[in-house]
Formats: structure tokens, C-alpha cells, sequence
């Protein structure tokens, strides 16, 4: 097990920059999620502390070893690939068994090593059988359990799970946190779904762009988002925001979305008249106390909850209620930010004001 | 509705009506001419003089007829050999172009090259190569001081077999090296990414990754590969006419021999005859080659 590195890694494809200067440290046995939209730079990153991709600029480190020039398969690293590249010619047991083969291990030392991953991951009956003989979710344990034979470093994952269905997708994602506590092996993880992300995630890393949002816990990133990406990436459904101009009113600040609509707004030093955006997640409107006027346009019970999309002064508002509500589309309701609940932006630089 | 539509329209009968024009085309086309060459390799037939049936006696008289085994034996060296080198040699090649050139596409254009000219047009150029009196190699090896004198490239025997089997390398080499780079193209590039993450060289990669992933191709562009060099005729006809002493006669160019030049054409079409259990023998490599690998299988629990 090792710590990992990345001190204003870079890279560039030819001359377009896809990574901008990315700075981030993890701790030796720590779960990080790497989380973005598609297109940011997740996997070049990962593939970059894999060695499948040079590095323009920067450092990488692997414990204590800058690993720039090293080689994949001296970084001891294992990665785990979306589409698995499992060896389409090999049984399960010589695909998990191939790397201690060249490394020139034992025959008992192999076997037992690939019978203990097999037991872990559930694939003691299918050792025999090849890739193409498997359902999808037994493919990305064998997968993973290529990894694990090797007793790595560092595991690295590339989106490992979106090749499964949604109910599958859940169950493994629960497995790999279960291995990931038993193993304690520093994992990277990229996936651009935040749910994902949140559940697993010792500290999750929301890239943008080739660029670092933020970085910290789940649920740090949920209470305290650094910006308006941030903000609206984590959380689902997504935080709604409503641009408006900062007013002093109840003895208090408020945000101006229109003439006649102020919503309450947190404290905060800005001047009255500034363009700010205020931020409140569908979870955190009271619906029926009183507050700003919105028109009902869809009402989507789920059973737990239930989440009403309506209109305030001509945006799109989403709130979600753990009550069953029986408006009908048309109604008009009050919507109240819960106190101390809602954030404000700079609508200019994205940052978080308060 | 008529009866005459109702007929037509009946599968039983659409089928097979469809089918009629194909099959009548094959059977006049291949089975024909087949049958036909097989029949007159058990008559005595001429050119000009209709057979006797005389069972086999020709194959009796092939059998002790040294000629014949030196025609098969030179087959058989001239497959073998060329096989084996243009399966290397375009395996080689394949990886060359698999990899990230300059001008790739126009380097592929040119390595087809030889594969799209005329067969005969090569060998004449090949018998300028190999000429006596003007071959160009012989003449750079003397003027640079290697040779004193020229080579007889097609004069003596085992020199004229390996003058032979260079220029049918030449030839087939493109076909193996395009069918294998288009194989190798199939290969997933995160294959070789895990590999190289689990640790395995170069090498390794090749010999683990590549060959089992190509073997399938490979099964099938070799086995065309040994049908067309078993059954060539144009290079070595136009090269040496299986001269000298009959050391490059092939069984096809000495079927070809006896049948037409020179006359005997019950004889020419037993030696041709002879050829086809080979033929069938490399065929039923090929299916087996052909039958999908385990692990290309999909689906079944057993
Ligand atoms: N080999 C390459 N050559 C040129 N550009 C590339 C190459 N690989 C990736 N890119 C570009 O780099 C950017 C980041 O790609 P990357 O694969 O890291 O995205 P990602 O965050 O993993 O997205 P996804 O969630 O869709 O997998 C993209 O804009 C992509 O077009
Ligand atoms: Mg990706």
C-alpha cells in the first residue's frame, strides 16, 4: 500500500491541454473517487498514474517514488477497465493468474492466491469457463479479481460499473467498498455518476474541464460546494438556483428574483444591489409554509418522496417533500428555503460568497 | 387467384426455381470440367484421338514414373518453404504497419502492390531479374566487387528452385500481410494496456496477446496461401518451364506439359487428378482451422 501523488500534473494531446495543472494527495489505505462530467480528463488522469499515458508536465508520485519515467508494470499498480479487457483466449483462473505467471511465481503460489481472490469475489465455479461464457457482472469480478491476485499498490478503476444495470451497478458498488474496507489498498476510482461517487468515496475529486472544483468528503462537498459546479453537480436532483439582486429586507439580506418575489438569502458582506445567484436544494424548500408564490407544473410521487417541479417568476424550481402532496399541476404553492440552508453565488466567477 | 399463381407462389416450388440458374452454372462450370478431367485421367485420350477407358494405368505408370515423384517432391519443397516464408514475412510485415508510421496508407498501397499485379507481368520481370546474361543482381554483386562472374539464377537446379520460391514469396507475401494486419486491427488496444500492466515485455505481449488472438486468421489466410502456392503454374511456366532437368516442375506445370505440348492428355489429367486429395487435405485443414475457437464461443453453460 502507498500514497499517491499529483503535484501540477499536466497533459496535452499534440497541442490541445485536456489537463490543466492538477494538484492532489492520497493518503496511504484512502478510497478516492475522481468525478466529473464526461469529457473532463478522468481517465487521462488515471491512465496517466496507471504509465499508459505520458505526463506533459508535473510529478506523480507513488509512495515515495516519482514514477514519471517508470514503467506500468513496475509502478505496481493494477487497474481495473470499463470494458474489463479481460484475454478473450484465456479460462478465469489463467486471466487472473497471467501477471504472477510472468512474474515467474509458483504454481502453489498461484493457485492459491487465485483460489483465495476467487472465494473473496464469488468465482470459485467459474474459474473454468472463458470471458464470453459470463454475464456482465461476473466479467467485472474477474476483473477485479485480476486485480486483487496481485496485491497491489494502488488499485485504479476506470468507470468499472457502467456497463451494468442499475440494480447490479448497486450491489457491486457495495461489494467493492466492502473489498476496499477488507483490502485497505489505496483505490482511485473515476466515474461521472456523483452518486457513485458519494457512496464510495473517502474523498472525492470533482474535476471540471481538465481542471480541480473541489476536493474533500462527501459530505463536505454536499454542505460546503466551493462553486456553482460543484454545487450543482453534487446532489440529486440537482440544487436549484435563481439569479437575482441582493435587497436588505426583514432585517435581514434577501435575494430580488422579481419585482415582487424575494427569497431569504444567508449572511453575508456583499453590497445591496449586487448580481448574486442563490442556491437551495429541492430537499431543502418547505413546501406549504408561507414564502415566494410558485406554480405547480408536475407533481412525480415516488413513494418515499415526492418531488414537485414549478415555476418561480419564470424559472424552473424543483423541491422534493417527504410528504404526499396532492397538488395538481396549476396549483399555486409557498415555497420557504429551510433556514440557513441555501448558498450564495457570484454569478460572474462561479464562486461560492456565502 | 389462378392455379399458375398459386403454383409460384407455393415456397416448395419458388425455392428451388430460384435456385435453378446458380446450379445449372455450377454444374456446367465446375462439376463439368472437373468430371470431365477426372474421366479422361483414366483413358489413354490424345489430342486429336477420343480415349479408352483403361482403368488406372496411368496412375500405374505415374507411380514409377521418376519425373512425376520429382514434380511431387518439388510441390511439396516449393509449398512448404514458400509458406513458411511468407507467413513470417508477412506476419512481420502486418506488425510493421500495425504500428504508427508516417505516410501509413500510402505504405499499405504500396506493399498491395505486388498482389495486384498480373502474375505473368511479374514473372517476366522476375526472369529479367533472374536473366543469364542481364540479371541486375548479378550485375550490382560484380560491380561491387563480391562476384567475379554472373550467376545462372535459373541454369542450375537447387538455384533455380530458390529463385523460384523468392518470386512466389514476392507475390503472396501482401495477401498474408494485409488479411493479418486487418486481424491484428481487431485486437482491442486495452488487451495489450492490461498486459502491460500485468507485467509482460514486448515479447510476452506478442506471444501471449497477439499470436492466440490472431490464430484464427491465421488458420485461414495460411490455408489459402498453401492452396494457391500448391496449385501455381504462371511464375514457374514463364520462369523455367520446370527446367532445368525438371527440378522446378511442379505437378501442375508437368500436368500441363504432358496434356497440351505434349500431347498425352489422359496422362496430364491423372497428374492433375493426383493433386486434388492434396487439395482436399489442406481443405479439411482449413475447416477445422476455420471452426470457431472454445473461446470464441459465446452463451452456453457446459
Ligand atoms: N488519445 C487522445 N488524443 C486526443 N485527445 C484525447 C485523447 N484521449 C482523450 N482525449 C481528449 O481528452 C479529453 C479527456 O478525455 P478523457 O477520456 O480523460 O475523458 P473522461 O473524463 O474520462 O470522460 P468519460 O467520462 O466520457 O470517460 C477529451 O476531451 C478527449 O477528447
Ligand atoms: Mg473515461
Amino acid at each position: 500500500m502507498a500514497s499517491v501523488e499529483l503535484r501540477q500534473v499536466r497533459k496535452s494531446f499534440g497541442s490541445t491541454p485536456v489537463v490543466h495543472g492538477v494538484d492532489v494527495s492520497i493518503a496511504d489505505g484512502e478510497f478516492v473517487v475522481l468525478v466529473g462530467p464526461s469529457g473532463c480528463g478522468k481517465s487521462t488522469l488515471l491512465r496517466m498514474i496507471a504509465g499508459l499515458e505520458e505526463i506533459t508536465s508535473g510529478e506523480i508520485r507513488i509512495g515515495d517514488r516519482v514514477v514519471n519515467d517508470v514503467a506500468p508494470k513496475q509502478r505496481d499498480i493494477a487497474m481495473v477497465f470499463q470494458n474489463y479487457a479481460l484475454y478473450p483466449h484465456m479460462k478465469v483462473i489463467d486471466n487472473m493468474a497471467f501477471s504472477m505467471k510472468l512474474a515467474g511465481r509458483s504454481q502453489e503460489e498461484i493457485h492459491a492466491r487465485v483460489d483465495k481472490a476467487a472465494k473473496i469475489l464469488g468465482l470459485t465455479d467459474y474459474l473454468d469457463r472463458y470471458p464470453r461464457q459470463l454475464s456482465g457482472g461476473q466479467r467485472q469480478r474477474v476483473a477485479m479479481g485480476r486485480a486483487i491476485v496481485r496485491d497491489p499498490q494502488v488499485f485504479l478503476f476506470d468507470e468499472p460499473l457502467s456497463n451494468l444495470d442499475a440494480k447490479l451497478r448497486v450491489q457491486m458498488r457495495t461489494e467493492i467498498k466492502e473489498l476496499h474496507q477488507r483490502l485497505k489498498t489505496t483505490s482511485v476510482y473515476v466515474t461521472h455518476d456523483q452518486i457513485e461517487a458519494m457512496t464510495m468515496a473517502d474523498k472525492i475529486v470533482v474535476m471540471n474541464s481538465g481542471r480541480v472544483e473541489q476536493i474533500g468528503s462527501p459530505l463536505d462537498l454536499y454542505d460546503q460546494p466551493a462553486n456553482l459546479f460543484v454545487a450543482g453537480f453534487i446532489g440529486s436532483p440537482a440544487m436549484n438556483f435563481l439569479p437575482g439582486k441582493l435587497v436588505t429586507k426583514w432585517g435581514g439580506r434577501g435575494v430580488q428574483i422579481a419585482p415582487d418575489c424575494v427569497l431569504p438569502a444567508p449572511a453575508n458582506s456583499e453590497s445591496d444591489g449586487s448580481d448574486v445567484v442563490i442556491g437551495v436544494r429541492p430537499e431543502h424548500f418547505d413546501i406549504g409554509a408561507s414564502g415566494v408564490k410558485a406554480q405547480v407544473i408536475v407533481v412525480e410521487p415516488t413513494g418515499a418522496d415526492t418531488q414537485v417541479y414549478c415555476r418561480i417568476a419564470g424559472h424552473s424550481v424543483t423541491a422534493v417533500s417527504r410528504e404526499r402532496h396532492t397538488f395538481r399541476p396549476g396549483d399555486t404553492i409557498d415555497l420557504n428555503p429551510a433556514e440557513g440552508k441555501s448558498y450564495l453565488f457570484n454569478p460572474a466567477s462561479g464562486a461560492r460568497i456565502a | 387467384m389462378s392455379a399458375a399463381s398459386r403454383f409460384f407462389d407455393n415456397r416448395n416450388v419458388l425455392g428451388p426455381l430460384f435456385m435453378l440458374p446458380a446450379a445449372a452454372l455450377l454444374l456446367f462450370f465446375l462439376t463439368y470440367p472437373l468430371g470431365l478431367g477426372v474421366w479422361l485421367g483414366f483413358t489413354d485420350a490424345k489430342i486429336g484421338r477420343v480415349g479408352e477407358w483403361i482403368g488406372i494405368e496411368n496412375y500405374e505408370f505415374l507411380v514409377t514414373d521418376s519425373v512425376f515423384r520429382l514434380s511431387v517432391f518439388n510441390t511439396f519443397l516449393y509449398t512448404l518453404v514458400a509458406s513458411v516464408f511468407k507467413f513470417v514475412l508477412g506476419l512481420w510485415l502486418a506488425l510493421l504497419l500495425n504500428k504508427h508510421i508516417p505516410f501509413k496508407s500510402f505504405v499499405r498501397a504500396v506493399v498491395l502492390l505486388p498482389f495486384i499485379v498480373p502474375t505473368v507481368l511479374s514473372a517476366i520481370a522476375f526472369w529479367w531479374i533472374y536473366d543469364a546474361q542481364f540479371s541486375i543482381v548479378s550485375w550490382v554483386l560484380v560491380k561491387m566487387g563480391v562476384m567475379d562472374h554472373y550467376i545462372n539464377f535459373l541454369g542450375e537446379p537447387n538455384l533455380a528452385r530458390m529463385s523460384t520460391i523468392i518470386a512466389n514469396v514476392w507475390r503472396g507475401v501482401p495477401f498474408v500481410a494485409i488479411c493479418l494486419l486487418a486481424g491484428l486491427q481487431t485486437i482491442p488496444p486495452s488487451m495489450y494496456e492490461a498486459a502491460s500492466i500485468d507485467g509482460a515485455t514486448a515479447f510476452q505481449q506478442f506471444r501471449y496477446i497477439t499470436l492466440p488472438m490472431l490464430s484464427p486468421i491465421i488458420a485461414v489466410v495460411m490455408t489459402f496461401s498453401v492452396l494457391f502456392t500448391f496449385t501455381d503454374f504462371q511464375l514457374i511456366w514463364v520462369l523455367t518451364r520446370g527446367g532445368p532437368i525438371n527440378a522446378t516442375h511442379l505437378m501442375a506445370t508437368l500436368s500441363f506439359q504432358r496434356a497440351i505440348p505434349g500431347g498425352a492428355l489422359g496422362e496430364g489429367a491423372a497428374i492433375a487428378t493426383a493433386m486434388i486429395p492434396f487439395l482436399l487435405a489442406a481443405i479439411l485443414f482449413s475447416y477445422f482451422g476455420l471452426q470457431r475457437r472454445r473461446w470464441q464461443q459465446g452463451g452456453s453453460d457446459r
